[in-house]
């Protein structure tokens, strides 16, 4: 992949490991309740540019944490945005949309339709 | 925005036991490890002071020379902390500017019943030498402690007096120059 050269960007939280608590609602709509803890990446870096780059990814991965503050950095520039986005964010898109398809293609057969007759009155 | 600590584990404990060794021992100089960057204005033991104490559960007062955008956005990243408006509101307080700062008794002095609910002061002076300059006496102290700090006015020594005779209450000040570190605690009395 040809892209933007490598920013010289600084370290302004270096990649940490945590926790976050997850919250659900029941139902999608219901109350709130705490679903359960998830370890959580982050990172934040300054670039040359003046851009603040974060990122929080899910799990144990501080390298992929950096290089997503990096990319969104780099988002910031309207420079460096166009090439980035037809390069990098396009391609991950397409990936992703092909990962959910494939994994509703492998759930769907198995799919069970709950449904309740309406019974008359006695 | 500027970077917090290199090692945020190891610098915030090396950087607590200098304060605790400060605080213990009024009127001694200490000298936090120097790699730390600083927003304008804030020096190194100031920026060091905050990210090792201040976190999202204490209300920051700046000063308006401190409350530079470039210091705000430091603290508000890296240390949480929500910004107040009024001195008496802060938990904390950073004076960067102790010739025109707020008389101490605007600040918060606690409650008889909660006295460790008080402000505590960093005071950013022009220069701290210990061993000379004004007569200090009380706990941690064995008999005197000297301490000269550049670029305060007469008025706040006033009004340590005042505070230091409200005792269980009152704030609690630590002073900053470049690097170094000194505590002028509540229980401390002062004389010269």
């Amino acid at each position: 992949m040809v892209g933007p050269e490598r920013p010289a960007y600084r370290l302004v939280r270096r990649p940490e490991i945590g926790l976050v608590m997850v919250r659900a609602r029941a139902g999608g709509s219901g109350t709130r309740f705490n679903l359960g803890e998830m370890t959580v990446s982050r990172c934040t870096v300054a670039l040359p540019s003046g851009a603040v780059g974060q990122a929080y990814v899910r799990g144990r991965r501080p390298r992929h944490a950096e290089l997503a503050a990096v990319f969104d950095g780099l988002l910031q520039d309207p420079a460096s945005r166009p090439g980035l986005e037809v390069r990098l964010v396009g391609p991950l898109e397409t990936a992703e949309r092909e990962r959910r398809v494939a994994l509703r293609g492998r759930s769907e057969p198995t799919r069970v339709e709950f449904f309740t007759l309406v019974r008359g009155e006695d | 925005m500027l970077p917090g600590f290199a090692d945020p584990i190891l610098d915030s404990q090396r950087a607590f036991r200098a304060i605790l060794d400060a605080m213990d021992h009024p009127g001694r100089v200490v000298e936090l490890p120097d790699s730390q960057e600083a927003p304008v204005p804030l020096y190194a033991a100031t920026a060091a002071v905050c990210l090792t104490l201040l976190d999202f559960e204490t209300p920051v007062w700046l000063d308006g020379r401190a409350a530079t955008l470039e210091a705000v956005a430091f603290l508000r990243f890296h240390c949480g902390c929500r910004l107040v408006d009024e001195p008496a509101q802060g938990r904390f307080a950073v004076v960067s500017e102790p010739g025109s700062m707020p008389p101490l008794g605007a600040f918060d002095p606690g409650s008889d019943e909660s006295p460790e609910r008080s402000t505590t002061l960093v005071v950013q002076v022009e220069t701290l030498v210990a061993g000379r300059g004004r007569r200090l006496t009380g706990p941690g102290i064995r008999v005197e402690a000297r301490l000269e700090a550049r670029g305060l006015p007469d008025a706040f020594w006033r009004d340590f007096r005042q505070n230091h005779g409200l005792f269980p209450r009152g704030v609690d000040v630590l002073f900053t120059a470049g690097r170094q570190l000194a505590a002028l605690p509540r229980t401390t009395a002062v004389e010269g």
